[in-house]
């Protein structure tokens, strides 16, 4: 036992073990059996094999090709908002103008959103985007000359309120990633560069940006992860798992749908499958497109 | 390169004379400002809206959603009544959830930095490929796995218990990842020391690291307690006792389409913020560190 205790040689697995214990117990037994029940037809807790006939339903499946549509559309989109206007906002509160008492304001408002729960935040979202022309964006739409917008009746108004629930939670905590690299950039860059006569926009573009790749690498990863895997935000702003022509419906909510309610375990399994494949799949592209891979090895 | 040097400082020492000439903030700081002013509004005003709702009858708030023409005739406390003296198994949700999270946040900050040690301090020949997993485990979103982990801990008969919420995330591969970068920073010279002096291993981490990584663990316990106060869609999948249900789960159980509860839904989700916000005012630096943690290069 002492031995045990100091052994430098077994002492890092006997540290590490509890992590080694949950990948094995939590993560590669479930994962590995998620393949497993893929290819099996599950009833009462007993699995068949039958083969790849749960991915051929898969692909004919309309209604799982809607929900791959519906989470790749809001991946795109949540990436097309909320990677260039944190990085500009982040930039306006870098900057050596104005006042730092209200960048510390601005910067504790954007962020208190990421602190609600998902269900908080559905709760509200559905309340401020409810039908009634007095509610708080029929209002806004009043002022714009349109509505009363009954939002989450049709699709692309349904999909705002999803994009409108996104940007909300997670523009300030982009914000604070990209401000926090920025604030690595020695100082001395600008000052150099604004010597030479480059304007501020210009300093953004070939300073600013190429000097917090790696932030921005990391930030869109984790987007595509999220955009791709969300779930509980349509859950919460339609009020349950079903949406009116399944417009809300995701692929995890597909998975959810089949898996948890409707427990038809190989067929869900399938969906996982199929989902893991294509976000690993886009991420593995994604690093080794933009270098993350070569910087890695060096 | 002198040159550039000499060039360098004088423009920094002549900064602060240009800054001292100017009569008051420019009219890009003033732009700017107001600007950030206007976004920092609008990010508050689904959290002023839930504080309002807080003071209106809650079936006119579901019929009409949260609207920015309050008649503030109508506006009474009896909802805080209602929370305080009729809100049946609300602060049942909120002891609950208490409790949880700090059970969770102990034994995660406990297991996790156990387990970054082993990887911090020490080498050995697999650490590489375990060290992957953690980055790997750590992308992964949760949504991918929680059908098969949802299948497994029914067959270990973990169903509908409060273990089965902590015990997958103790090891929990972000903490992990901080808490490493951290001890990296710990000179090994505190480590020689104590083991010229005899003490284990263990010893060394309990006694002589673990004391100063308060920092880190200030800001651990933050992101770790948010994110189990906040906890939904494991606990949706695993609880089915009410008498345990958390005070996400409890809320969601409030929004639906037949409620009568709708007081008691709106002031509810409002004072699950509390003591998130509470901590928040308290502790914001620690809150950015931990949310942002995984963003440090890594």
């Amino acid at each position: 036992m002492k031995q045990l205790l100091y052994s430098k040689r077994l002492a890092p697995y006997l540290f590490i073990l509890p992590f080694l214990v949950t990948l094995a117990v939590f993560w590669v037994v479930p994962l590995g059996r998620s393949f497993v029940m893929s290819t099996q037809e599950v009833l009462y807790g007993q699995g068949t094999f039958i083969g790849l006939d749960n991915y051929e339903r898969l692909w004919r499946d309309r209604i799982f090709w809607q929900a791959l549509f519906n989470s790749m559309r809001y991946m795109i989109l949540t990436l097309v908002l909320l990677i260039p206007i944190p990085l500009v906002l982040a930039a306006l509160v870098n900057s050596s103008i104005g006042s730092a008492r209200i960048k510390g304001f601005f910067k504790a408002s954007m962020f208190v959103p990421a602190l609600t729960s998902v269900v908080v935040a559905g709760i509200v979202f559905r309340l401020i985007f409810a039908e009634s022309d007095s509610a708080m964006m029929n209002q806004v739409a009043e002022i714009f000359g349109f509505g009363p917008v009954r939002w989450l009746r049709s699709d692309l108004t349904g999909l705002t309120a999803l994009l409108a629930i996104a940007l909300w939670r997670w523009t300030g905590v982009n914000m604070m990633y990209f401000l926090a690299g920025m604030q690595a950039i020695p100082t001395e860059y600008y000052e150099a560069a604004s010597i030479d006569g480059a304007s501020k926009f210009r300093q953004f573009i070939h300073i600013t940006i190429p000097n917090i790749r790696p932030t921005i690498v990391y930030v869109v990863t984790i987007s595509v992860y999220g955009g791709l895997a969300m779930f509980l935000e349509s859950f919460m702003l339609y009020a349950g798992n079903n949406s009116p022509n399944n417009q809300g419906l995701t692929v995890v909510g597909y998975l959810y749908r089949k898996g948890i309610e409707e427990n038809d375990l190989g067929f869900a399994s399938a969906v996982g499958v199929v989902l893991l494949v294509i976000v690993m799949t886009i991420n593995i592209c994604y690093l080794a497109a933009s270098g993350t891979f070569k910087k890695e090895a060096a | 390169m002198m040159a550039a040097l000499d060039e360098e400082a004088r423009v920094t020492t002549a900064r602060p004379a240009a800054d001292r000439r100017r009569p008051g903030p420019s009219t890009a700081a003033w732009v700017q400002s107001a600007l950030l002013v206007v976004m920092a509004l609008i990010s508050l005003v689904p959290l002023l809206a839930i504080f309002v709702g807080t003071f209106q009858d809650g079936n006119e708030v579901i019929r009409r959603g949260m609207t920015f023409d309050v008649d503030l005739g109508t506006l009474s406390l009896d909802n805080y009544v209602l929370l305080f003296t009729d809100s049946g198994p609300y602060f049942r949700w909120f002891a609950n959830t208490l409790l949880l999270t700090i059970a969770q946040v102990a034994g995660t900050l406990l297991v996790s930095s156990f387990v970054a040690y082993g990887f911090a301090m020490y080498e050995f020949r697999t650490k590489t490929l375990w060290f992957i997993m953690v980055l790997l485990v750590m992308t992964v979103p949760f949504e991918m796995l929680m059908l098969p982990l949802y299948v497994q801990v029914n067959d270990m008969g973990l169903a509908d218990t409060y273990t089965v919420i902590v015990l997958p995330f103790l090891a929990s591969a972000v903490t992990i990842f901080f808490f490493r970068q951290y001890f990296l920073g710990i000179p090994k010279e505190i480590i020689e020391a104590g083991r010229v002096d005899g003490v284990s291993e263990f010893g060394i981490f309990f006694r002589l690291v673990l004391p100063i990584t308060r920092p880190a663990m200030a800001a651990m316990a933050i992101l770790n307690g948010m994110l189990c106060w906040n906890n939904f869609l494991w606990p949706l999948l695993v609880l089915r006792s009410p008498d345990k249900f958390t005070l996400p789960i409890g809320l969601n159980t409030l929004l639906t389409p037949y409620g009568n509860n709708y007081e008691l839904l709106i002031i509810g989700a409002f004072f699950s913020l509390i003591p998130i916000l509470i901590l928040f005012l308290a502790f914001q630096r620690f809150f950015i560190e931990g949310i942002t943690a995984g963003a440090v290069k890594g």
